[in-house]
Protein backbone atom coordinates (compact mmCIF):
# COMPACT_ATOMS: atom_id res chain seq x y z
CA UNK A 1 0.00 0.00 0.00
CA UNK A 2 2.81 2.33 0.93
CA UNK A 3 4.51 1.49 -2.34
CA UNK A 4 1.37 2.17 -4.27
CA UNK A 5 1.08 5.63 -2.74
CA UNK A 6 4.69 6.35 -3.55
CA UNK A 7 4.18 5.22 -7.14
CA UNK A 8 1.17 7.50 -7.49
CA UNK A 9 3.14 10.41 -6.11
CA UNK A 10 6.11 9.86 -8.42
CA UNK A 11 3.80 9.35 -11.35
CA UNK A 12 1.92 12.55 -10.56
CA UNK A 13 5.14 14.50 -10.18
CA UNK A 14 6.50 13.23 -13.48
CA UNK A 15 3.30 14.03 -15.32
CA UNK A 16 3.38 17.49 -13.77
CA UNK A 17 6.95 17.86 -15.00
CA UNK A 18 5.94 17.05 -18.56
CA UNK A 19 3.23 19.71 -18.34
CA UNK A 20 5.83 22.25 -17.29
CA UNK A 21 8.16 21.17 -20.12
CA UNK A 22 5.35 21.42 -22.65
CA UNK A 23 4.61 24.97 -21.53
CA UNK A 24 8.32 25.84 -21.55
CA UNK A 25 8.57 24.55 -25.12
CA UNK A 26 5.94 27.01 -26.31
CA UNK A 27 7.16 29.79 -24.08
CA UNK A 28 9.91 31.18 -26.36
CA UNK A 29 7.50 31.61 -29.25
CA UNK A 30 4.90 33.24 -27.02
CA UNK A 31 7.49 35.57 -25.49
CA UNK A 32 8.86 36.52 -28.89
CA UNK A 33 5.38 37.17 -30.23
CA UNK A 34 4.47 39.23 -27.17
CA UNK A 35 7.65 41.25 -27.43
CA UNK A 36 7.21 41.85 -31.14
CA UNK A 37 3.61 42.90 -30.75
CA UNK A 38 4.42 45.29 -27.89
CA UNK A 39 7.36 46.90 -29.65
CA UNK A 40 6.39 46.56 -33.28
CA UNK A 41 2.62 46.68 -33.58
CA UNK A 42 2.49 50.44 -33.10
CA UNK A 43 4.71 50.96 -36.16
CA UNK A 44 2.61 48.76 -38.39
CA UNK A 45 0.30 50.75 -40.58
CA UNK A 46 -0.69 50.73 -44.20
CA UNK A 47 2.33 52.91 -44.89
CA UNK A 48 4.60 50.19 -43.54
CA UNK A 49 3.49 47.90 -46.34
CA UNK A 50 3.23 50.46 -49.12
CA UNK A 51 5.98 53.02 -48.45
CA UNK A 52 9.69 52.95 -49.06
CA UNK A 53 12.21 53.48 -46.27
CA UNK A 54 12.79 57.17 -45.56
CA UNK A 55 16.26 58.66 -45.24
CA UNK A 56 17.63 58.49 -41.72
CA UNK A 57 16.22 61.18 -39.49
CA UNK A 58 12.91 61.52 -41.29
CA UNK A 59 10.02 59.93 -39.42
CA UNK A 60 7.68 57.34 -40.99
CA UNK A 61 8.42 55.25 -44.02
CA UNK A 62 7.87 51.54 -44.58
CA UNK A 63 9.44 48.37 -45.79
CA UNK A 64 7.55 47.82 -49.03
CA UNK A 65 10.75 47.02 -50.89
CA UNK A 66 11.87 44.49 -48.27
CA UNK A 67 8.51 42.71 -48.19
CA UNK A 68 8.41 42.43 -51.98
CA UNK A 69 12.08 41.45 -51.98
CA UNK A 70 11.48 38.62 -49.53
CA UNK A 71 8.58 37.36 -51.66
CA UNK A 72 10.76 37.47 -54.80
CA UNK A 73 13.57 35.63 -53.01
CA UNK A 74 11.10 32.97 -51.81
CA UNK A 75 9.84 32.70 -55.40
CA UNK A 76 13.31 32.16 -56.84
CA UNK A 77 14.23 29.72 -54.07
CA UNK A 78 11.03 27.72 -54.64
CA UNK A 79 11.54 27.67 -58.39
CA UNK A 80 14.92 26.05 -57.78
CA UNK A 81 14.34 24.05 -54.61
CA UNK A 82 10.91 22.52 -55.21
CA UNK A 83 11.36 20.85 -58.63
CA UNK A 84 14.83 19.55 -57.79
CA UNK A 85 13.82 18.48 -54.30
CA UNK A 86 10.61 16.73 -55.38
CA UNK A 87 12.34 15.07 -58.33
CA UNK A 88 15.18 13.85 -56.14
CA UNK A 89 12.69 12.63 -53.52
CA UNK A 90 10.83 10.71 -56.21
CA UNK A 91 14.08 9.10 -57.28
CA UNK A 92 14.95 8.12 -53.69
CA UNK A 93 11.51 6.57 -53.17
CA UNK A 94 11.43 4.69 -56.47
CA UNK A 95 15.05 3.52 -56.59
CA UNK A 96 15.56 2.97 -52.88
CA UNK A 97 18.74 0.93 -52.93
CA UNK A 98 20.77 2.06 -55.95
CA UNK A 99 24.20 3.51 -55.10
CA UNK A 100 23.06 6.88 -56.48
CA UNK A 101 20.00 6.90 -54.23
CA UNK A 102 21.97 5.92 -51.15
CA UNK A 103 24.62 8.55 -51.83
CA UNK A 104 21.99 11.21 -52.49
CA UNK A 105 20.12 10.36 -49.30
CA UNK A 106 23.29 10.61 -47.23
CA UNK A 107 24.44 13.84 -48.86
CA UNK A 108 20.98 15.39 -48.48
CA UNK A 109 21.19 14.75 -44.74
CA UNK A 110 24.66 16.30 -44.62
CA UNK A 111 23.42 19.30 -46.63
CA UNK A 112 20.51 19.65 -44.22
CA UNK A 113 22.90 20.10 -41.34
CA UNK A 114 25.13 22.57 -43.18
CA UNK A 115 25.31 26.03 -41.58
CA UNK A 116 23.31 28.44 -43.69
CA UNK A 117 26.18 30.91 -43.98
CA UNK A 118 28.07 28.25 -45.95
CA UNK A 119 25.22 28.26 -48.47
CA UNK A 120 25.74 32.00 -48.79
CA UNK A 121 29.45 31.55 -49.44
CA UNK A 122 28.63 28.91 -52.03
CA UNK A 123 26.21 31.20 -53.87
CA UNK A 124 28.67 34.07 -53.64
CA UNK A 125 31.39 31.90 -55.15
CA UNK A 126 29.34 30.66 -58.10
CA UNK A 127 27.19 33.71 -58.84
CA UNK A 128 28.38 36.91 -57.20
CA UNK A 129 32.11 36.65 -57.87
CA UNK A 130 31.91 35.67 -61.57
CA UNK A 131 29.22 38.28 -62.32
CA UNK A 132 30.89 40.95 -60.29
CA UNK A 133 27.98 42.23 -58.22
CA UNK A 134 25.39 41.08 -55.70
CA UNK A 135 21.99 40.02 -56.98
CA UNK A 136 18.58 38.71 -55.98
CA UNK A 137 19.32 35.66 -58.10
CA UNK A 138 22.34 34.77 -55.96
CA UNK A 139 20.22 35.12 -52.81
CA UNK A 140 17.48 32.95 -54.31
CA UNK A 141 20.00 30.30 -55.29
CA UNK A 142 21.43 30.21 -51.77
CA UNK A 143 17.95 29.80 -50.27
CA UNK A 144 16.95 27.30 -52.98
CA UNK A 145 20.01 25.19 -52.20
CA UNK A 146 18.88 25.13 -48.57
CA UNK A 147 15.42 23.98 -49.61
CA UNK A 148 16.59 21.08 -51.77
CA UNK A 149 17.57 18.62 -49.01
CA UNK A 150 14.53 19.51 -46.90
CA UNK A 151 12.11 18.95 -49.76
CA UNK A 152 13.96 15.85 -50.97
CA UNK A 153 13.69 14.05 -47.67
CA UNK A 154 10.07 14.98 -46.90
CA UNK A 155 9.01 14.05 -50.45
CA UNK A 156 10.74 10.69 -50.09
CA UNK A 157 9.06 10.02 -46.76
CA UNK A 158 5.63 10.97 -48.06
CA UNK A 159 6.05 8.75 -51.12
CA UNK A 160 7.16 5.78 -49.03
CA UNK A 161 3.94 5.98 -47.06
CA UNK A 162 2.00 5.19 -50.26
CA UNK A 163 1.35 1.44 -50.05
CA UNK A 164 3.11 -0.84 -52.54
CA UNK A 165 -0.25 -2.43 -53.25
CA UNK A 166 -1.40 0.82 -54.89
CA UNK A 167 1.70 0.89 -57.08
CA UNK A 168 1.07 -2.72 -58.04
CA UNK A 169 -2.59 -2.07 -58.79
CA UNK A 170 -1.60 0.64 -61.27
CA UNK A 171 1.07 -1.53 -62.89
CA UNK A 172 -1.38 -4.41 -63.17
CA UNK A 173 -3.79 -2.11 -65.01
CA UNK A 174 -1.18 -1.51 -67.67
CA UNK A 175 0.19 1.77 -66.36
CA UNK A 176 3.75 2.34 -67.54
CA UNK A 177 6.18 2.75 -64.66
CA UNK A 178 6.60 6.53 -65.05
CA UNK A 179 2.86 7.01 -65.22
CA UNK A 180 2.40 4.93 -62.08
CA UNK A 181 4.93 7.12 -60.27
CA UNK A 182 3.28 10.36 -61.36
CA UNK A 183 -0.46 9.77 -61.57
CA UNK A 184 -0.81 7.31 -58.73
CA UNK A 185 2.08 7.46 -56.27
CA UNK A 186 2.90 11.16 -56.50
CA UNK A 187 -0.74 12.14 -56.62
CA UNK A 188 -1.63 10.08 -53.58
CA UNK A 189 1.22 11.66 -51.64
CA UNK A 190 0.60 15.15 -53.00
CA UNK A 191 -0.91 16.69 -49.87
CA UNK A 192 2.03 15.49 -47.80
CA UNK A 193 4.50 16.81 -50.35
CA UNK A 194 2.79 20.21 -50.41
CA UNK A 195 3.00 20.30 -46.62
CA UNK A 196 6.71 19.50 -46.81
CA UNK A 197 7.23 22.24 -49.38
CA UNK A 198 5.41 24.83 -47.24
CA UNK A 199 7.44 23.87 -44.19
CA UNK A 200 10.62 24.28 -46.23
CA UNK A 201 9.47 27.71 -47.46
CA UNK A 202 8.65 28.79 -43.92
CA UNK A 203 12.07 27.62 -42.87
CA UNK A 204 13.99 29.67 -45.48
CA UNK A 205 11.77 32.77 -45.39
CA UNK A 206 13.55 34.11 -42.34
CA UNK A 207 17.09 33.11 -43.24
CA UNK A 208 19.53 36.01 -42.99
CA UNK A 209 23.01 34.56 -43.21
CA UNK A 210 22.79 33.22 -46.78
CA UNK A 211 21.58 36.64 -47.98
CA UNK A 212 24.32 38.74 -46.40
CA UNK A 213 26.73 38.50 -49.31
CA UNK A 214 24.34 37.40 -52.04
CA UNK A 215 21.17 39.53 -52.11
CA UNK A 216 22.97 42.14 -49.97
CA UNK A 217 19.93 44.32 -49.39
CA UNK A 218 18.82 47.47 -51.17
CA UNK A 219 17.64 50.85 -49.94
CA UNK A 220 15.66 51.39 -53.11
CA UNK A 221 12.81 49.78 -54.94
CA UNK A 222 14.07 46.92 -57.10
CA UNK A 223 12.37 43.86 -58.51
CA UNK A 224 15.18 42.96 -60.89
CA UNK A 225 16.70 39.59 -60.13
CA UNK A 226 20.01 40.78 -61.56
CA UNK A 227 20.36 43.56 -58.97
CA UNK A 228 20.81 43.53 -55.19
CA UNK A 229 17.43 43.24 -53.53
CA UNK A 230 16.03 44.15 -50.14
CA UNK A 231 14.76 41.42 -47.84
CA UNK A 232 12.99 41.57 -44.50
CA UNK A 233 15.65 39.72 -42.50
CA UNK A 234 18.39 41.95 -43.96
CA UNK A 235 16.42 45.11 -43.32
CA UNK A 236 15.74 44.03 -39.75
CA UNK A 237 19.44 43.37 -39.27
CA UNK A 238 20.41 46.76 -40.75
CA UNK A 239 17.84 48.72 -38.72
CA UNK A 240 18.37 46.88 -35.47
CA UNK A 241 22.11 47.54 -35.51
CA UNK A 242 21.50 51.22 -36.27
CA UNK A 243 21.59 53.94 -33.60
CA UNK A 244 18.23 55.61 -34.33
CA UNK A 245 15.25 54.82 -32.15
CA UNK A 246 12.88 55.30 -35.11
CA UNK A 247 14.66 52.58 -37.08
CA UNK A 248 14.62 50.22 -34.11
CA UNK A 249 10.85 50.47 -34.03
CA UNK A 250 10.70 49.71 -37.75
CA UNK A 251 12.96 46.71 -37.18
CA UNK A 252 10.53 45.38 -34.56
CA UNK A 253 7.65 45.88 -36.95
CA UNK A 254 9.59 44.12 -39.72
CA UNK A 255 10.24 41.18 -37.41
CA UNK A 256 6.54 41.00 -36.60
CA UNK A 257 5.64 40.94 -40.30
CA UNK A 258 8.27 38.27 -40.99
CA UNK A 259 7.09 36.02 -38.18
CA UNK A 260 3.51 36.52 -39.36
CA UNK A 261 4.45 35.37 -42.87
CA UNK A 262 6.09 32.26 -41.39
CA UNK A 263 3.09 31.62 -39.16
CA UNK A 264 0.65 31.89 -42.05
CA UNK A 265 2.70 29.47 -44.16
CA UNK A 266 2.90 27.02 -41.25
CA UNK A 267 -0.84 27.26 -40.70
CA UNK A 268 -1.43 26.58 -44.39
CA UNK A 269 0.83 23.54 -44.09
CA UNK A 270 -1.23 22.27 -41.18
CA UNK A 271 -4.48 22.76 -43.07
CA UNK A 272 -3.16 20.80 -46.05
CA UNK A 273 -1.98 18.05 -43.72
CA UNK A 274 -5.37 17.86 -42.08
CA UNK A 275 -7.13 17.39 -45.42
CA UNK A 276 -4.61 14.66 -46.14
CA UNK A 277 -5.71 12.73 -43.09
CA UNK A 278 -9.30 13.46 -43.98
CA UNK A 279 -8.73 11.45 -47.14
CA UNK A 280 -6.51 8.89 -45.49
CA UNK A 281 -5.08 6.02 -47.51
CA UNK A 282 -6.56 2.72 -46.47
CA UNK B 1 -18.28 -16.16 -27.17
CA UNK B 2 -18.49 -19.86 -27.92
CA UNK B 3 -22.22 -19.63 -28.15
CA UNK B 4 -22.14 -16.82 -30.64
CA UNK B 5 -19.84 -18.80 -32.90
CA UNK B 6 -22.27 -21.71 -32.78
CA UNK B 7 -25.13 -19.42 -33.74
CA UNK B 8 -23.12 -18.00 -36.56
CA UNK B 9 -22.38 -21.46 -37.86
CA UNK B 10 -25.99 -22.36 -38.13
CA UNK B 11 -27.23 -19.22 -39.80
CA UNK B 12 -25.50 -18.80 -43.16
CA UNK B 13 -25.45 -22.38 -44.36
CA UNK B 14 -24.14 -21.55 -47.82
CA UNK B 15 -20.85 -20.40 -46.45
CA UNK B 16 -19.99 -23.56 -44.61
CA UNK B 17 -20.47 -26.06 -47.39
CA UNK B 18 -18.61 -29.26 -46.52
CA UNK B 19 -15.36 -29.51 -48.39
CA UNK B 20 -16.38 -32.35 -50.63
CA UNK B 21 -19.75 -31.02 -51.59
CA UNK B 22 -19.22 -29.28 -54.91
CA UNK B 23 -22.03 -26.94 -55.81
CA UNK B 24 -23.85 -28.57 -58.66
CA UNK B 25 -24.21 -25.61 -60.97
CA UNK B 26 -23.94 -27.17 -64.38
CA UNK B 27 -22.48 -27.12 -66.87
CA UNK B 28 -19.14 -27.82 -65.32
CA UNK B 29 -16.33 -28.51 -67.69
CA UNK B 30 -13.29 -30.57 -67.08
CA UNK B 31 -10.15 -28.60 -67.91
CA UNK B 32 -9.15 -30.85 -70.78
CA UNK B 33 -12.44 -30.48 -72.61
CA UNK B 34 -12.15 -26.83 -73.54
CA UNK B 35 -9.73 -24.68 -75.50
CA UNK B 36 -6.67 -23.65 -73.52
CA UNK B 37 -6.28 -19.98 -72.62
CA UNK B 38 -3.16 -19.80 -70.50
CA UNK B 39 -0.47 -22.34 -71.27
CA UNK B 40 2.58 -22.32 -69.02
CA UNK B 41 5.47 -24.54 -69.98
CA UNK B 42 8.37 -25.36 -67.67
CA UNK B 43 7.74 -22.17 -65.78
CA UNK B 44 10.02 -21.36 -62.86
CA UNK B 45 10.03 -18.12 -60.91
CA UNK B 46 12.79 -16.90 -58.65
CA UNK B 47 13.31 -14.32 -55.94
CA UNK B 48 17.05 -13.83 -56.13
CA UNK B 49 18.38 -17.41 -56.01
CA UNK B 50 15.33 -18.94 -54.35
CA UNK B 51 12.85 -20.62 -56.63
CA UNK B 52 9.28 -19.84 -55.60
CA UNK B 53 7.80 -22.04 -58.29
CA UNK B 54 9.60 -24.85 -60.10
CA UNK B 55 9.03 -26.21 -63.54
CA UNK B 56 5.28 -25.75 -63.64
CA UNK B 57 3.48 -26.76 -66.82
CA UNK B 58 -0.23 -26.15 -66.85
CA UNK B 59 -2.92 -25.50 -69.43
CA UNK B 60 -5.73 -23.33 -68.09
CA UNK B 61 -9.01 -23.56 -70.04
CA UNK B 62 -10.72 -20.61 -71.64
CA UNK B 63 -13.87 -19.04 -70.18
CA UNK B 64 -13.80 -21.10 -67.05
CA UNK B 65 -12.83 -20.50 -63.45
CA UNK B 66 -9.62 -22.16 -62.36
CA UNK B 67 -8.68 -22.17 -58.69
CA UNK B 68 -5.13 -22.44 -57.44
CA UNK B 69 -4.94 -23.88 -53.96
CA UNK B 70 -2.12 -24.88 -51.67
CA UNK B 71 -0.61 -24.10 -48.27
CA UNK B 72 0.91 -20.70 -47.48
CA UNK B 73 4.17 -20.05 -49.25
CA UNK B 74 3.61 -22.71 -51.88
CA UNK B 75 3.90 -20.20 -54.72
CA UNK B 76 0.23 -19.71 -55.59
CA UNK B 77 0.46 -15.94 -55.83
CA UNK B 78 3.81 -16.07 -57.58
CA UNK B 79 2.38 -18.39 -60.23
CA UNK B 80 -0.54 -16.02 -60.72
CA UNK B 81 1.80 -13.05 -60.98
CA UNK B 82 3.73 -14.81 -63.74
CA UNK B 83 0.58 -14.73 -65.87
CA UNK B 84 0.59 -10.93 -66.17
CA UNK B 85 4.32 -10.35 -65.71
CA UNK B 86 3.84 -8.75 -62.33
CA UNK B 87 6.39 -11.11 -60.80
CA UNK B 88 9.24 -9.28 -62.47
CA UNK B 89 8.30 -5.96 -60.84
CA UNK B 90 9.79 -7.23 -57.58
CA UNK B 91 13.52 -6.40 -57.31
CA UNK B 92 15.79 -9.36 -58.16
CA UNK B 93 12.87 -11.48 -59.31
CA UNK B 94 13.07 -13.39 -62.58
CA UNK B 95 11.17 -15.95 -64.60
CA UNK B 96 12.30 -18.96 -66.63
CA UNK B 97 10.19 -20.97 -69.06
CA UNK B 98 7.30 -19.60 -71.03
CA UNK B 99 3.67 -18.61 -70.76
CA UNK B 100 1.32 -18.34 -73.72
CA UNK B 101 -1.98 -16.56 -73.47
CA UNK B 102 -4.44 -17.26 -76.30
CA UNK B 103 -1.62 -18.47 -78.48
CA UNK B 104 0.92 -15.69 -78.06
CA UNK B 105 3.89 -15.83 -75.77
CA UNK B 106 3.74 -13.12 -73.10
CA UNK B 107 7.46 -13.44 -72.46
CA UNK B 108 8.34 -12.98 -76.14
CA UNK B 109 11.14 -10.60 -77.00
CA UNK B 110 8.86 -8.01 -78.57
CA UNK B 111 6.12 -8.25 -75.97
CA UNK B 112 6.00 -5.43 -73.47
CA UNK B 113 4.73 -6.24 -69.98
CA UNK B 114 2.50 -3.17 -70.20
CA UNK B 115 0.64 -4.58 -73.20
CA UNK B 116 0.27 -7.93 -71.44
CA UNK B 117 -1.19 -6.32 -68.33
CA UNK B 118 -3.77 -4.44 -70.41
CA UNK B 119 -5.20 -7.76 -71.58
CA UNK B 120 -4.87 -9.56 -68.28
CA UNK B 121 -6.67 -7.93 -65.38
CA UNK B 122 -5.66 -8.50 -61.77
CA UNK B 123 -7.32 -7.99 -58.41
CA UNK B 124 -5.38 -8.21 -55.18
CA UNK B 125 -5.92 -9.50 -51.69
CA UNK B 126 -6.64 -6.09 -50.23
CA UNK B 127 -8.84 -3.65 -52.11
CA UNK B 128 -6.66 -1.08 -53.88
CA UNK B 129 -8.86 1.78 -55.09
CA UNK B 130 -6.86 4.88 -56.02
CA UNK B 131 -7.64 7.16 -53.07
CA UNK B 132 -7.32 10.42 -54.97
CA UNK B 133 -9.80 9.41 -57.66
CA UNK B 134 -13.59 9.28 -57.74
CA UNK B 135 -15.42 6.01 -58.23
CA UNK B 136 -15.90 6.88 -61.88
CA UNK B 137 -12.24 7.79 -62.40
CA UNK B 138 -11.16 4.59 -60.70
CA UNK B 139 -13.15 2.43 -63.10
CA UNK B 140 -11.90 4.43 -66.09
CA UNK B 141 -8.28 4.43 -64.88
CA UNK B 142 -7.19 1.57 -67.12
CA UNK B 143 -8.81 3.14 -70.18
CA UNK B 144 -7.01 6.40 -69.67
CA UNK B 145 -3.56 4.89 -70.01
CA UNK B 146 -4.40 2.70 -72.99
CA UNK B 147 -3.09 4.43 -76.12
CA UNK B 148 -5.40 2.34 -78.28
CA UNK B 149 -8.49 3.41 -76.42
CA UNK B 150 -9.65 6.76 -77.71
CA UNK B 151 -12.98 6.42 -76.02
CA UNK B 152 -14.95 9.65 -76.04
CA UNK B 153 -16.46 10.96 -72.83
CA UNK B 154 -19.79 9.35 -73.64
CA UNK B 155 -18.21 6.04 -74.56
CA UNK B 156 -16.15 6.05 -71.38
CA UNK B 157 -19.34 6.71 -69.45
CA UNK B 158 -20.91 3.63 -71.05
CA UNK B 159 -17.87 1.49 -70.33
CA UNK B 160 -17.86 2.61 -66.69
CA UNK B 161 -21.52 1.68 -66.34
CA UNK B 162 -21.03 -1.67 -68.02
CA UNK B 163 -18.01 -2.52 -65.87
CA UNK B 164 -19.85 -1.57 -62.68
CA UNK B 165 -22.85 -3.64 -63.82
CA UNK B 166 -20.67 -6.65 -64.44
CA UNK B 167 -19.02 -6.22 -61.05
CA UNK B 168 -22.44 -6.01 -59.39
CA UNK B 169 -21.75 -2.55 -58.00
CA UNK B 170 -23.88 -0.40 -60.29
CA UNK B 171 -26.97 -0.32 -58.09
CA UNK B 172 -24.93 0.77 -55.07
CA UNK B 173 -22.63 3.20 -56.84
CA UNK B 174 -24.66 4.80 -59.61
CA UNK B 175 -25.71 7.80 -57.53
CA UNK B 176 -22.26 8.45 -56.10
CA UNK B 177 -19.94 8.08 -59.07
CA UNK B 178 -18.16 11.34 -58.28
CA UNK B 179 -17.53 10.51 -54.65
CA UNK B 180 -14.12 9.38 -53.48
CA UNK B 181 -13.58 5.68 -53.98
CA UNK B 182 -12.43 5.24 -50.39
CA UNK B 183 -15.87 6.25 -49.16
CA UNK B 184 -17.01 2.75 -50.20
CA UNK B 185 -17.00 -0.19 -47.81
CA UNK B 186 -14.26 -2.82 -48.08
CA UNK B 187 -16.44 -5.24 -50.02
CA UNK B 188 -17.61 -2.50 -52.35
CA UNK B 189 -14.03 -1.38 -52.84
CA UNK B 190 -13.05 -4.88 -53.88
CA UNK B 191 -15.91 -5.04 -56.39
CA UNK B 192 -14.81 -1.61 -57.61
CA UNK B 193 -11.35 -3.07 -58.21
CA UNK B 194 -12.95 -5.90 -60.16
CA UNK B 195 -14.92 -3.33 -62.19
CA UNK B 196 -11.71 -1.40 -62.81
CA UNK B 197 -10.03 -4.56 -64.05
CA UNK B 198 -13.01 -5.41 -66.27
CA UNK B 199 -13.28 -1.96 -67.84
CA UNK B 200 -10.43 -2.59 -70.25
CA UNK B 201 -12.25 -5.76 -71.36
CA UNK B 202 -9.47 -8.19 -70.50
CA UNK B 203 -9.56 -11.75 -71.79
CA UNK B 204 -8.18 -13.03 -68.51
CA UNK B 205 -8.89 -11.99 -64.93
CA UNK B 206 -6.45 -12.97 -62.20
CA UNK B 207 -7.76 -12.87 -58.64
CA UNK B 208 -5.22 -13.11 -55.84
CA UNK B 209 -7.19 -14.14 -52.73
CA UNK B 210 -9.82 -11.53 -53.56
CA UNK B 211 -11.94 -12.25 -50.49
CA UNK B 212 -9.21 -12.66 -47.89
CA UNK B 213 -9.96 -9.28 -46.31
CA UNK B 214 -13.74 -9.33 -46.74
CA UNK B 215 -16.61 -10.25 -44.47
CA UNK B 216 -18.75 -13.33 -45.26
CA UNK B 217 -21.48 -11.39 -47.05
CA UNK B 218 -19.11 -9.47 -49.27
CA UNK B 219 -17.25 -12.72 -49.89
CA UNK B 220 -20.44 -14.32 -51.08
CA UNK B 221 -21.11 -11.44 -53.46
CA UNK B 222 -17.64 -11.63 -54.94
CA UNK B 223 -17.95 -15.40 -55.31
CA UNK B 224 -21.23 -15.12 -57.15
CA UNK B 225 -19.70 -12.50 -59.36
CA UNK B 226 -16.75 -14.75 -60.19
CA UNK B 227 -19.15 -17.53 -61.07
CA UNK B 228 -21.05 -15.28 -63.46
CA UNK B 229 -17.95 -13.83 -65.07
CA UNK B 230 -16.67 -17.13 -66.36
CA UNK B 231 -18.96 -17.10 -69.37
CA UNK B 232 -17.06 -14.12 -70.78
CA UNK B 233 -13.67 -14.11 -69.10
CA UNK B 234 -11.11 -16.68 -68.17
CA UNK B 235 -10.74 -16.42 -64.41
CA UNK B 236 -7.84 -17.71 -62.36
CA UNK B 237 -8.37 -17.40 -58.62
CA UNK B 238 -5.85 -18.03 -55.88
CA UNK B 239 -7.49 -18.97 -52.64
CA UNK B 240 -6.68 -20.18 -49.16
CA UNK B 241 -10.22 -21.25 -48.74
CA UNK B 242 -10.97 -24.75 -50.00
CA UNK B 243 -14.71 -24.29 -49.78
CA UNK B 244 -14.35 -21.25 -51.94
CA UNK B 245 -12.42 -23.18 -54.55
CA UNK B 246 -15.10 -25.86 -54.45
CA UNK B 247 -17.87 -23.30 -54.79
CA UNK B 248 -16.60 -21.15 -57.62
CA UNK B 249 -14.20 -23.09 -59.77
CA UNK B 250 -14.47 -25.48 -62.69
CA UNK B 251 -10.91 -26.72 -62.39
CA UNK B 252 -8.53 -26.73 -59.44
CA UNK B 253 -4.76 -26.82 -59.37
CA UNK B 254 -2.93 -27.89 -56.24
CA UNK B 255 0.49 -26.40 -55.63
CA UNK B 256 2.94 -27.61 -52.99
CA UNK B 257 6.36 -26.10 -52.35
CA UNK B 258 6.44 -24.48 -55.74
CA UNK B 259 5.48 -27.56 -57.67
CA UNK B 260 2.22 -28.35 -59.41
CA UNK B 261 1.01 -31.56 -57.79
CA UNK B 262 -2.32 -32.01 -59.50
CA UNK B 263 -4.67 -30.22 -61.84
CA UNK B 264 -8.13 -31.63 -62.48
CA UNK B 265 -11.75 -30.68 -62.62
CA UNK B 266 -12.89 -29.35 -59.27
CA UNK B 267 -15.41 -32.13 -58.68
CA UNK B 268 -12.79 -34.76 -59.35
CA UNK B 269 -10.21 -32.95 -57.26
CA UNK B 270 -12.42 -32.78 -54.20
CA UNK B 271 -13.98 -36.22 -54.48
CA UNK B 272 -11.29 -38.42 -55.98
CA UNK B 273 -7.86 -36.77 -55.90
CA UNK B 274 -5.24 -38.81 -57.64
CA UNK B 275 -2.24 -37.74 -55.60
CA UNK B 276 -2.05 -38.71 -51.92
CA UNK B 277 -0.62 -35.27 -51.10
CA UNK B 278 -3.66 -33.57 -52.60
CA UNK B 279 -5.86 -35.81 -50.55
CA UNK B 280 -4.07 -35.01 -47.31
CA UNK B 281 -4.27 -31.29 -48.06
CA UNK B 282 -7.95 -31.16 -48.90
CA UNK B 283 -8.88 -33.35 -46.00
CA UNK B 284 -7.01 -30.97 -43.75
CA UNK B 285 -4.04 -33.06 -42.72
CA UNK B 286 -1.57 -30.23 -43.39
CA UNK B 287 -1.39 -26.66 -44.62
Amino acid sequence: MKNARRRHLVSGAMIGLTYICAVLATLPLLLILWHLIVKGASSISLAFFTHMPRPIGEPGGGMANAIVGTLILIGIASAIGLPIGIGAGLHLAEKKTTPLAQTTRFLADVLNGLPSIVMGIFAWEILVRPIGHFSALAGGVALGAMMIPLVTRTTEEMLLVVPTSLREAALALGYPKWRTSISVVLRTALAGIVTGALVAIARIAGETAPLLFTALGNQFWSTSIGQPIAALPLQIFAYATNAYEELHRLAWAGALVLISIVLVISLAARLVTRSRFGAAVD
Amino acid sequence: MLQSIEVFRERPPRLVTPVVQVRAREPRVAPEETKPCIVASHLSAFFGETAAIRDVSISIPQNAVTAIIGPSGCGKSTLLRCFNRMHETVPRARVEGNVEILGSSIYGENTSPIAVRRHVGMVFQRPTPFPTMSIRANVAAGLRVDPKSHASRGATEEIVEEALQRAGLWAEAKDRLDESAIALSGGQQQRLCIARALATRPRVLLLDEPTASLDPLSTQKVEELVYELRTTVTVVIVTHNLQQAARVSDGTAFLLMGELIEFASTSEMFTAPRDPRTESYITGRFG
